[in-house]
């Protein structure tokens, strides 16, 4: 990670999301001072109930962003559905309504990009549980910047295909058991 | 290694304001206010789908070939959309916004950012829905001439129709879609009779006037590819061309919480992001 503390954390999940977050959020530090930005595949339909899913599970701040909202120190950001959720700078989110990627909108891909454009190596990349590639590509993007890849033990995952993609793309990420995940987040935030 | 990757990357950032520039000063679009993170997106998509090896070179052949310009609009303008996309929007006008439309003799509609017409048609088909095509005037505005004779085409993809028409339905449409259009080879044509009222025109919201007053402004994820400053530039445009109780309608992720005319409007229908102007 270039030597430096992380500047926010990036995960990516899909099939079996809610259990796996479900294990992760509750057992974060909950003076957990980075911004979380959380990327799932959910179907296109206005109202979104995970933000207030995972709020019930956290002391944290969770929010379903709108458009060029600010990103705050401490505070989970869960992408909407039916938009891609970019960073449009270290401050500020910006949503979008390109063209899905991988069947995808929110896509793990691209948020994970457009964060490393924006904090370059100062980022830590979750790839979580799930039946597609998504993901993968992002969190290469972030180690080749020189950030932090994490993937969920596929052997632990309720679907494997995103966390062995996430590995075959990002040779020497650390492989960690769903349980495990939360504690070495807590523990590399400043 | 990290250092050349983000080396790299703010050169690509310097040749995409460059680029940026060139379009500007060379065929007067101005993307320079754009979200930089959609914009950096489309632009690589556009050099690796063009084929060029950097954006500068893009920016060679942009500045000497005006054939570019069109291929270049394509990318930089977003063009996803839906006829009654967000049903519930089109369920909240209906319900709560027609009614007061109907105390008007007369009615002019501004579509901002009309893209291939899907919410346009979706307005025109209401409207006629609710009696009140006949004493309103659509106005239809986008900045790519391609989506705009798209627009003034009517003709979509016959697989999209069945989103469309369930849309339409769960939008509380009173008659069925297929009454509005005519299929062949494929294509679905939308009855020339829905652009009677309708005037299509090239407008910009980065660098062009009010044109007149509007009773109700449908805008919808057109602002989210702007930035901050942009946003307040064009919602400032919106705000001088509603009257005091006009309509201002947004995406479903857009919001007037971080704009700096907030004060010049409440929430009509909040959770449909429907504004409506007050003190003019």
């Amino acid at each position: 990670m270039s030597g430096a503390s992380p500047a926010a954390v990036m995960i990516g999940a899909s099939a079996g999301a809610l259990e796996a977050l479900g294990t992760i959020l509750p057992s974060l530090r909950p003076d957990f001072p980075l911004p979380i930005f959380i990327i799932v595949h959910v179907p296109p339909g206005k109202r979104s109930v995970l933000a207030a899913i995972f709020a019930a599970r956290t002391p944290l701040n969770v929010i379903e962003p709108e458009d060029k909202e600010p990103i705050e120190p401490g505070t989970i950001y869960v992408a909407p559905p039916d938009y891609h959720l970019l960073i449009e700078d270290p401050h500020t989110i910006a949503l979008s309504n390109e063209e899905q990627v991988l069947f995808s909108r929110p896509s793990i891909d691209v948020s994970f990009e457009s964060a490393v454009d924006v904090w370059g190596g100062g980022l830590v990349g979750v790839v979580l549980t799930g039946a597609n590639q998504d993901g993968a590509r992002g969190l290469a993007a972030i180690q080749r910047a020189g950030g932090m890849a994490i993937v969920q033990d596929p052997e632990t995952a309720y679907a494997r295909a995103m966390p062995d993609a996430a590995i075959a793309a990002c040779q020497g990420a650390r492989i960690l058991a769903l349980s495990d995940i939360a504690p070495y987040l807590s523990s590399i935030a400043p | 290694m990290s250092e050349t990757v983000q080396t790299f990357e703010k050169i690509e950032d310097i040749e995409i304001r460059l680029l940026l520039e060139a379009l500007f000063h060379r065929y007067h679009y101005d993307f320079r206010s754009y979200a930089m993170s959609s914009v950096r997106r489309r632009l690589r998509q556009a050099r690796e789908q063009l084929g060029f090896p950097t954006i500068s070179a893009m920016q060679e052949r942009a500045l000497h070939d005006p054939a570019m310009l069109p291929q270049l609009l394509r990318y930089l303008t977003v063009q996803v959309s839906e006829m009654f996309r967000d049903p519930t929007y089109f369920r909240a006008v209906r319900e709560k916004v027609v009614p007061h439309l109907k105390t008007y003799p007369s009615l002019k509609v501004w579509i901002a950012g009309c893209s291939a017409g899907e919410e346009l048609y979706s307005f025109v088909i209401l409207f006629r829905e609710e009696g009140l095509e006949d004493r309103t005037l659509f106005y239809a505005t986008d900045i790519n001439p391609e989506a705009l004779a798209q627009a003034e085409a009517g003709v979509y993809d016959i697989d999209r129709i069945r989103l469309f028409t369930e849309n339409h339905r769960l939008s509380g449409g009173r008659t069925s879609l297929s009454d509005y259009y005519h299929t062949g080879y494929n294509r679905c044509v939308f009855d020339k009779s829905l652009r009677r009222n309708v005037v299509f025109s090239d407008h910009s919201l980065v660098t062009d006037q009010v044109f007149g007053e509007m009773h109700l402004v449908s805008c919808r994820n057109v602002m989210i590819y702007f930035d901050r400053a942009l946003q307040d530039r064009a919602i400032g445009l919106f705000r001088d061309a509603l009257p005091r109780n006009g309509f201002l309608g947004l995406g479903a992720k857009e919001t007037l919480r971080f704009s700096a005319h907030e004060g010049s409007f409440r929430a009509f229908v909040r959770e449909e992001k429907i504004y409506q102007r007050t003190d003019p």
